[in-house]
């Protein structure tokens, strides 16, 4: 078993109009045994920036602590939040870093811009960053994910509408995946709001 | 790992004591987790420990926590937990007779039917086990269950 499907994921972010929203499931596992059914996978960065960690879950937890680090720097020396962009930028910079002896992550970050526009991005495990205009997907459901994703995605969802497909296309894959599910986390994000959802799928 | 095992945990224990010396308060079972954690994952890419740790403290404010930290660093807060072969046996037995606000019998009582599990299903089963309490009073040894006593003469 790859060292990536030792603890089992899923995460998606989907682009919508003037917002998007970023999805994960709940399960921690270490290989076939399952240790938590309520595992945080995403991460509140600020208001309009969010990051989900797939993969190894110590990884994702160390990876997390060290962007948190940095970004708490650059708000205390900017006195501002860091755009989207930049943060795929950082996220990137810090995976390359360790290219040679990376962390067993896959990051998807999905934020606000300035302008209110939704910016989404993946990362494989050493940086290479892979912008999209409409959903990106990571974790072992990925392969599930992206057949689910592309036959329910239409561009410029409301967010109710956005919320409906996300949440369908992610418990439809992670019931394909023994290493991903127990629920769903999902989180919608408008320019004036967040809301966060928690899922009910197949408990197994 | 045996070795491991007793190097870490003391080490943990001499830092998190350490920490009430310079800082005139006891760590939260939080704090210790993480510093735990953050230990494990240090050395995780250099020399690591092969030890899985299931921490459980009692803080005034926010009651008993049980934290699983696995040898690889995962940290996660839980309400039951298991290491080892018997895990599979323990975590069965507690997903079907947990349930939240049990009291101090119930919860001897489910431990007792964990080891009656273990002892009847694994090949390899530890013969003793050590029960121990962790309350607002502290942490103290409450039982033995033995089924091979120590040779009085060792």
């Amino acid at each position: 078993m790859s060292i990536f499907e030792y603890n089992g994921s899923a995460l998606v972010a989907m682009v919508g109009k003037n917002c998007f929203a970023i999805a994960s499931d709940r399960r921690l596992g270490v290989q076939l045994q399952t240790i938590a059914t309520d595992f945080q996978r995403i991460h509140k960065i600020h208001d309009r920036l969010f990051i989900g960690l797939s993969g190894l879950a110590t990884d994702a937890q160390t990876l997390y602590q060290r962007l948190m680090f940095r970004h708490k720097l650059y708000q205390l020396r900017e006195e501002r939040d860091m755009k989207p962009e930049t943060f795929a930028s950082l996220v990137s910079a810090l995976l390359y870093e360790k290219r040679f002896g990376p962390y067993f992550c896959q990051p998807v970050i999905a934020g606000l811009s300035d302008d209110d526009k939704p910016f989404i991005c993946t990362t494989d495990s050493i940086g290479a960053k892979e912008l999209a205009k409409d959903f990106v997907v990571a974790g072992t459901a990925g392969d599930s994910l992206y057949g689910a994703c592309e036959a329910m995605f239409k561009p410029d969802m409301e967010p109710e509408e956005l919320f409906e497909t996300l949440s369908q296309a992610l418990l439809a894959s992670v019931d394909r995946d023994c290493l991903s599910g127990w629920g769903g986390h999902i989180y919608i994000v408008t320019p004036t709001e967040v809301k966060e959802c928690t899922l009910k799928g197949r408990m197994d | 790992e045996i070795g491991c095992r007793v190097q870490f945990t003391e080490y943990i224990q001499k830092n998190v004591a350490l920490y009430q010396f310079r800082n005139g308060i006891p760590l939260t079972t939080a704090a210790a987790a993480n510093f735990t954690r953050g230990e494990l994952a240090t050395a995780l890419r250099k020399n690591p420990y092969q030890v899985n740790v299931l921490m459980a403290g009692y803080d005034k404010e926010i009651g008993p926590s049980l934290y699983y930290i696995d040898y690889i660093a995962t940290l996660h807060k839980v309400d039951r937990g298991a290491f080892g072969y018997g895990s599979y046996f323990c975590l069965a037995m507690m997903d079907r007779h947990y349930h939240s606000g049990m009291t101090v019998e119930e919860a001897i009582d489910l431990v007792d039917k964990c080891i009656l599990e273990i002892r009847s299903r694994l090949v390899v089963a530890p013969p003793n086990f050590v029960i121990k309490i962790v309350d607002k009073d502290g942490a103290r040894e409450y039982a033995w269950r033995e089924s091979v006593k120590p040779d009085a003469t060792a």
